[in-house]
């Protein structure tokens, strides 16, 4: 029983981290209808930021975020306004697949070429500090990084509901047409959008350094999870994507703890076939698919 | 079949047959076995992601089975028959994969368009793990060898490249004769609005997981010609997100759809690969001109060189006074008439 606890600990505090990651992948899709390969590379590219910052300048990688969410935010729109932005609309579901793709690759080996491709960590001194609560270990890190995940989806989810932009992207979700004749600028909000993206992508990307090592071809891990949890949530869903997260954490930790630990990964994609068996919408795609 | 296609045809599959014998220089043999070995992916992969409009990401995960299958069953073994026993258990293989495509297509053709094509990508890394974590299996990462092929050392090379013209011949043989019969037009119609083609009477289920399992059944087939071919195979190599992206990127470049865009785009591209492997591969600028070359390609001809081109033929004609609704003898087989989908004939 204590090594379930402690593996249910374990797995939310995991999938805290993966929920911040996911959401932003949501966010991207409600905007353009686009399925960003590229989610895992960005964060990969935040953890290397917030890799150099913190080893050339000693800046904490939790501080670090303040720099480079901005940063990628600027590369996220960028990379719309350059790449997706073109596409005809009829294709673009399609075509955005390979391009985002490509986006991917393309990040990948300008990681490589600045970076080398040999694992790093951001090794920070509370790096090994861990809490003792009820006889459950729970790692200072893992805390940190959830309780930023959580503070981070918050401020999103106020962005959303409490601003005009948001407002503004919300309505682009629901009906991009309507919204444009409301006076929304969707070329705005569809660039700003993947900007969004890619900023939680380079928050979460600071933690991820922090948490594992990484090099350059980690996206690809990376990027079979979260669309692993997108689906499972529903694509579109920022509350599925939530779900969907904390779902793969606690399989994968549970499975890690109670049987062979190189069938973790593998067992949630067993949960998602499984889902996608008896609801192939995703577990809340039918219900909340647009109401973001 | 048109005359003029016929002759196309033959003419293509003869020069391509010919080459080895003219030609002896290893590299350019080699060169040829790996585009035939993308032209044959490409093409397969355009049965589903083509003609019936399921943009499949997970295609080398059954290049992968069918190279394990190979390989788990020579390891131990000789290649018999003068080195041509591998070659000779290839309809098996494929018979064996297709079978295992019904069962995976069962399950994934629930979902459409980018779903699925996202699910697909899921499988793959399933299937990247599986072939890592199975170690009395597979071997892990460790690899698994196939028996060195006895064949001549000057012309090692010539089996594998016919071997791999033969599955050409079948993969856009299928190809053809999809897109001239009744299961064909099945796929066009769940391509162009699959929900209304249920209601038409349409069997759609069974067409698009039809073409599904022939489609990754010649995957897999050439998957084991690679495994003998390269003789020792690695999870991460047979298993490969590259692999899959290449085939997809070959047949958006030709035009999917088409009988010769896949094709044409694989002829193009698995050179131009090559060139940059070899001018930068010591570098990883290598992965940056790849995915440069890659997002030029799709920003400029989203539809494909041939659909492009038949477009361009269509205007000059129509230009030139021929009106341009009249339909060619033959859409299917006139070079890029269209992507060939119906939403397209109707829109004409």
């Amino acid at each position: 029983m204590h090594t379930v606890i402690q593996a249910l600990i374990l797995g939310v505090l995991t999938g805290g981290v993966y929920a911040l990651m996911a959401s932003g992948q949501t966010i991207i899709f409600g905007v353009m209808k686009v399925v960003n390969l590229a989610q895992g590379a960005l964060v990969i590219a935040g953890a290397y930021l917030s890799y150099s910052l913190f080893t050339s300048f000693g800046l904490d990688p939790f501080l670090s975020i303040l720099v480079t969410t901005p940063a990628l935010f600027g590369v996220g729109a960028g990379l719309q306004w350059l790449f997706l932005r073109p596409l005809r609309e009829e294709d673009r579901a399609e075509l955005s697949l390979l391009v985002t793709f490509a986006v991917a690759l393309g990040i990948e080996g300008v990681l490589s070429v600045t970076y080398k491709t040999n694992y790093r960590t951001i090794q920070a001194g509370y790096a090994d500090r861990s809490f003792t609560v009820g006889g459950y270990q729970i790692s200072a890190v893992r805390l940190y990084a959830f309780l930023l995940s959580a503070a981070l989806l918050g401020l999103l989810y106020l962005v959303l509901q409490r601003t005009k932009f948001g407002r503004a992207i919300r309505a682009t979700v629901q009906n991009p047409e309507a919204a444009q004749l409301l006076g929304v600028n969707s070329r705005v909000v569809a660039a700003a959008g993947f900007g969004i993206g890619a900023a939680t992508a380079a928050a979460a990307g600071a933690v991820y350094g922090l948490l594992y090592s990484f090099n350059s071809g980690s996206h690809y891990d990376l990027i079979s999870r979260l669309l692993s949890i997108v689906v499972l949530g529903g694509l579109g869903s920022i509350g599925g994507s939530i779900v969907g997260a904390l779902v793969m954490g606690v399989v994968a930790a549970l499975v890690a703890a109670l049987g062979p630990p190189i069938w973790s990964d593998f067992s949630f994609f067993i949960v998602l076939l499984a889902v996608l068996l008896l609801r192939p919408r995703g577990l809340f795609g039918a219900s909340l698919r647009g109401a973001l | 079949m048109s005359r003029a296609g016929v002759i196309r045809a033959l003419l293509f599959f003869g020069l391509l047959t010919a080459l080895p014998f003219a030609v002896t220089e290893h590299w350019i043999v080699n060169l040829g076995v790996f585009t035939l070995i993308y032209a044959g992916l490409a093409s397969a992969w355009n049965l589903v992601g083509g003609l019936a409009g399921y943009p499949s990401l997970g295609h080398a995960a059954f290049f992968g089975a069918g190279a394990y299958a190979e390989a788990i069953y020579f390891q131990h073994r000789e290649a018999g028959a003068n080195g041509l026993m591998p070659f000779l258990v290839l309809p098996i293989v494929g018979a064996g994969v297709a079978v295992l495509g019904l069962a995976v297509g069962w399950i994934a053709m629930r979902t459409r368009s980018d779903v699925f094509a996202i699910v697909t990508i899921t499988l793959l890394f399933v299937a990247q793990t599986l072939a890592f974590n199975l170690n009395s299996l597979t071997g892990g990462s460790q690899g698994i060898g196939m028996p060195a092929a006895p064949f001549d050392v000057d012309t090692y090379e010539r089996p594998f490249y016919l071997v791999l013209v033969l599955l050409l011949v079948v993969s856009m043989g299928v190809t053809w004769a999809a897109l001239h019969s009744g299961v064909g037009l099945s796929l066009q119609a769940v391509a162009a609005d699959e929900e209304r083609a249920r209601g038409i009477g349409v069997h759609v289920t069974g067409a698009k997981l039809l073409a599904f399992a022939v489609s990754v059944g010649i995957a897999g087939m050439i998957g084991g010609v690679w495994a003998y071919y390269v003789s020792f195979i690695y999870p991460q190599f047979a298993v490969d997100p590259l692999v899959t992206i290449g085939m997809v990127l070959m047949a958006y470049l030709g035009g999917r759809g088409t009988l010769w865009g896949p094709v044409l785009g694989a002829f193009i591209l698995v050179p131009a690969q090559q060139y940059l492997a070899y001018q930068y591969g010591a570098t990883q600028l290598y992965l940056i001109a790849y995915a440069a070359v890659f997002l030029l390609i799709m920003l400029l001809l989203p539809r494909g060189i041939l659909p492009s081109l038949g477009h361009l033929l269509r205007r000059r004609r129509a230009a030139a006074g021929r009106s341009p609704d009249e339909p060619a003898q033959d859409p299917a087989d006139h070079a890029g008439a269209g992507t060939g989908t119906v939403a397209e004939e109707m829109a004409r």
